[in-house]
């Protein structure tokens, strides 16, 4: 878990924790975009994006089609590779270290165990420190955050919740995160072991934010950013760069509005940019409101 | 002694805050640059690690492309990692369509020549110019050199392959110093924009 390893001349390493950790780095201030097909990774690539997360169907389109959603195609994630030249990111279902295994093998840059795919374990989270590939995991609070970051993730986003338009859940994680951030950084050395204890969190870790007022690695916000403004306020609360998923290829026009939310999260503090961004997108996507999604359809839930 | 000298990060998109972190612990005033006018308050400018594509994309569409090239091409300063490093040449050996570079550095480069990131890699690298034995080599999905001009001094190969130059003001390397606590390269851009000023 060190990120400060010693220097090794003869032998380079490979999926070293700073090598993981700084591959998220590259990708601050970015915008991560769901893509089904080989066609639609290029729209993204060439609006801008920093990287593609490969899937076989949106989230937007998960929520409607019920079932089991899996790992994507091999096939449909090889296209996906070879048609750009940004990273490209695919899913695993939580706890199922074999997809993730599957994914590496590919040679994709980012594996998300993600609670978007249906869980196939209700229990454990798949060791990540078991790959060279890097992980990125979700989280509703600092806690969980914390966990994943135990097991190995590199990278952490907020859930939100996925496939909804709504930007509402994802404000609510990404806010409990930083305030519980905020209150450790308050914490005199005493309290940090029982605020390990009520997070349920290494108390290394734990130690290490207050230390740093900042999780020891990068922090996205994800699930239900679906307007160049809502990319601006992710960023204005605090995230290092956002996850879009539904909100541009179920939207009117997908490259153009792409490119104005790649535009908002860079110039996240300047409204003439975002006002300008924000003309003649034509339709966002419809939308669904959180508080009449019933808990069972609540992708945040999923992951513990 | 001289103020400190103020060195801008390219705040586009990509590792910004460690730059800054690193340039601060150099001795410099380091502040990010977004917009065209920022450009007239620094002395000298880094280019983070990050998408080259993203960052070529946006320096075009806020008008930073233009600016910063005249900027470079009358000296002003200039350290690229990574992606920095593409931004500096005059050619991409395999660019995306319309993606082009700020240019500085009369060299070739080719990107992700590494490879994807499960060959991300860490390896100490032996830098001309630099004391005190070899800098900690993290190259993420780095580039390399492939070809450079008469001017271009080579400080640095990792396997036969070039990962570190300068020519005259312009410095750069397909790793990530910023990425370590070692801020020895940091060090030896602020000295060129000291001697610069």
């Amino acid at each position: 878990m060190s990120t400060t390893p010693s220097v090794s001349p003869q032998s380079p390493e490979t999926g070293t924790a700073r090598v993981k950790r700084g591959m998220a780095e590259q990708l601050k201030g970015g915008v991560i975009m769901d893509v089904v097909n080989a066609e639609q990774a290029k729209i993204a690539e060439d609006a801008g994006a920093v990287a593609v997360m490969a899937l076989e169907r949106v989230p937007a389109d998960i929520r409607k089609d019920g079932g089991v959603a899996r790992m994507s195609d091999p096939n449909m994630i090889e296209e996906i590779i070879g048609a750009v030249s940004i990273p490209v990111m695919a899913k695993s279902r939580i706890g199922h270290f074999v997809e993730a295994q599957v994914l590496q093998s590919l040679g994709v840059d980012y594996i998300d165990e993600s609670e978007v795919l249906t869980p196939a374990d209700e229990v454990n989270h798949s060791d990540k420190w078991a790959f060279t590939t890097p992980f990125v995991c979700g989280a509703t609070n600092l806690g969980e955050a914390l966990r994943r970051i135990a097991e190995g993730a590199a990278m952490i986003r907020s859930k939100g919740e996925a496939g909804t338009g709504n930007v509402v859940e994802a404000v609510r994680h990404l806010r409990q995160i930083k305030n519980e951030i905020a209150r450790l950084r308050g914490f005199d050395n005493n309290e940090l072991f029982a605020a390990a204890k009520d997070l349920r969190a290494p108390y290394e870790l734990v130690k290490e934010v207050a230390e740093l007022g900042k999780l020891p690695v990068v922090l996205f916000s994800a699930g239900g950013v679906a307007t160049p403004a809502d990319a601006a306020l992710m960023r204005q609360l605090g995230a290092e760069g956002v996850f879009v998923g539904s909100g541009i290829f179920k939207s009117g026009d997908p490259a153009k509005r792409a490119a104005a939310i790649v535009k908002a999260t860079t110039f996240y503090d300047d409204p003439k940019i975002i006002a300008d961004a924000s003309r003649n997108l034509g339709e966002a996507m419809v939308g669904i409101n959180c508080d009449t999604l019933p808990e069972s359809e609540r992708y945040a839930n999923r992951g513990w | 002694m001289n103020p400190s000298p103020v060195i801008g990060v390219l705040a586009l998109q990509g590792d910004v805050r460690e730059h800054l972190i690193a340039l601060a612990a150099a001795d410099a005033v380091a502040r990010p640059v977004r917009r065209p006018e920022e450009l007239a308050e620094i002395d000298g400018l880094v280019i983070p690690g990050g998408e080259s594509t993203t960052i070529s994309k946006l320096a075009d569409l806020f008008g930073m492309a233009e600016p910063l090239r005249e900027r470079i091409a009358a000296g002003l300063p200039v350290y690229g990692t990574c992606a920095g490093l593409i931004m500096l040449a005059e050619k991409i050996l395999d660019p995306r369509s319309g993606q082009e570079t700020f240019g500085g550095i009369d060299m070739i480069v080719r990107r992700n020549a590494f490879g994807r990131q499960n060959e991300s890699f860490e390896a100490g690298v032996t830098v001309a110019g630099i004391d005190d034995g070899p800098v900690e080599g993290v190259f993420i999905r780095a580039p390399w050199v492939e070809s450079v001009g008469a001017e271009v001094e080579i400080l640095a190969e990792h396997e036969g392959h070039v990962v570190a130059v300068r020519q005259g003001r312009a410095l750069a390397t397909s790793f990530h110093p910023e990425l370590t606590g070692d801020h020895r390269i940091h060090a030896l851009f602020v000295d060129m924009v000291r001697a610069a000023r």
